[in-house]
């Protein structure tokens, strides 16, 4: 019988796979057994969290494909990798690897000043970073299979993921709105996809799964991103690099199912000793932002 | 007929929406409340590993291992058929609710870059267009498991009396046919 793969259908399903779960940032097998355990929907191999990368400046690429194979032997769960925006041979090397999902990744240095990838030329599905519905419709243009909002990663710091989101659900409520004839001077003036706006108004949703990313330290954080309507949650640095990570692993799990569950909540939030070491994302300057690389 | 959809992780929205277009009053179940009010319960695709782990922190796995050897109706879809099955190729997840005498093998279609589509014939249902995501592979039934569908000769859908299992999603697809099956069986339950 005839088998379809790389279809759109199976790169989004995978992602619809992943809702309300939490993806978590490991840099070795160790990590990954942890994220596993701990009852993680997906990790990214990485060669250094977004905190990391941060401290490290200089260029920040795709990671050493060891490290990635190492990653994808120890876990059963799918894994992801990141390439950096623009980097098509990035992505393939990743697509040969095996991996299960490409994120074209701000938190890596950007590659290409003006291009994002052609990711319809790839049978592995794309998550891309969005930090409103015109970016997520841009990207979704170039055959991104899941979203997520950009926030500030590195920082521990939420407030640009929920900028991020909030000014998301406003313009889908604008879509959900807008006359046929509106809508086209939305996409004019948006520099948005027409297309992809009208399939917005009609599914009255995004096309594709959106996630939060970007600044997620705390159970509380992930319940509020959720409440807020995201379908599921990234962890970068909020995990690893607090005191004890595979107790708030657990918790961000807990959270992130029962996020309208406040005595849940309250319940695991307490004793997880510290969380990383943040950053107030309103006290970087504009050269060290990440959000604002690829748009 | 209340139907629950066990909302703990996945793509259970899907399923939720599935059910109410053929009119039932279909509920996200995350407590042992919830599953007690419910007549029949799909178990959604999902990573089989957290929905374990989420299911034993809430008590309910056993309270699934009891009433489902009492004939309450399940289904499980991909990680939900993993749950169900008796028999495991991995270590994990351990603890499973294992009523169904099945041996299942976690992502033996491949990875990701191995999921697809294809037609299937399911029996008193007909042509199905079936979506498998990083799929299990049936690689055993026992003498009691009917067998529904079968792709390239491999068991797809099985069922074994209150319990339905298949390795594919069709909460992707908005066909509702293989719901309808799973809600007569909840309405003979």
């Amino acid at each position: 019988m005839e088998r379809l793969t790389g279809t759109f259908k199976v790169k989004s399903g995978l992602a619809e796979m992943l809702k309300g779960g939490v993806i978590m940032d490991v840099v070795n097998a160790e990590q990954a057994k942890i994220a596993e355990r701990a009852g993680a929907v997906a990790v990214m191999a990485l060669e250094r969290v977004p905190a990391d990368i941060r401290a490290a400046g200089g260029v920040a690429r795709m990671a050493d494909p060891k490290k990635i194979k190492e990653i994808m032997d120890a876990v059963t769960i799918p894994v992801m990798a990141k390439c950096r925006i623009g980097h098509f041979a990035e992505a393939q090397i990743l697509e040969a690897l095996g991996v299960d999902y490409i994120d074209e990744s701000e938190v890596l240095t950007p590659a290409d000043p003006e291009h994002h990838i052609d990711k319809w030329q790839f049978k592995v599905p794309f998550v891309c970073g969005a930090r409103d519905l015109p970016e997520a419709c841009r990207r979704i243009a170039e055959g991104a299979a899941m979203i997520r909002t950009k926030g500030e990663a590195g920082t521990g710091d939420v407030i640009e993921a929920v900028r991020h989101m909030r000014l998301m659900n406003k313009q889908i409520r604008m879509v959900r709105q807008a006359s046929d004839e509106e809508l086209v001077t939305l996409g004019k003036e948006w520099g948005a996809p027409v297309e992809v706006l009208r399939l917005i108004k009609e599914l009255g949703k995004l096309p594709v799964v959106n996630f939060a990313a970007g600044g997620i330290a705390t159970p509380a954080d992930a319940a509020l991103m959720m409440q807020l309507g995201c379908d599921g949650i990234f962890v970068g640095s909020g995990i690893f690099k607090s005191q004890d990570p595979e107790r708030r692993a657990r918790a961000i799990v807990m959270a992130t199912t029962y996020y309208n569950d406040p005595k849940v909540l309250a319940e695991v939030s307490e004793d997880l000793g510290e969380p990383m070491r943040s950053i107030s994302a309103a006290h970087l300057s504009e050269r060290e932002l990440l959000q604002v690389r690829g748009n | 007929m209340r139907v629950g959809v066990l909302g703990l992780q996945g793509d259970f929205r899907e399923h939720l929406t599935v059910l109410r277009s053929l009119g039932v009053d279909a509920r996200d179940v995350r407590t042992q409340e919830q599953l007690e009010a419910v007549e029949g319960l799909i178990i959604p695709g999902g990573e089989s590993t957290t929905i374990a782990y989420l299911l034993e922190k809430t008590g309910m796995l056993k309270v699934l291992r009891e009433r489902g050897a009492q004939g309450f109706p399940l289904y499980g879809t991909c990680a939900g058929m993993i749950l169900l099955a008796r028999e495991l190729s991995d270590p994990y997840p351990e603890n499973r609710i294992a009523l169904m005498d099945i041996a299942v093998k976690r992502n033996a279609y491949g990875r990701q870059l191995d999921s697809f589509e294809a037609d299937l014939q399911i029996k008193n249902i007909g042509s199905f267009r079936a979506v498998f995501i990083r799929a299990p592979k049936i690689v055993r039934v026992g003498s009691g498991v009917e067998i529904l569908a079968e792709h390239d000769g491999v068991p797809v859908l099985v069922r074994q009396k209150n319990l339905l299992a298949s390795s594919f999603h069709p909460e992707l697809t908005g066909d509702p046919r293989v719901h309808r099956y799973f809600l007569e069986m909840v309405a003979q339950g």
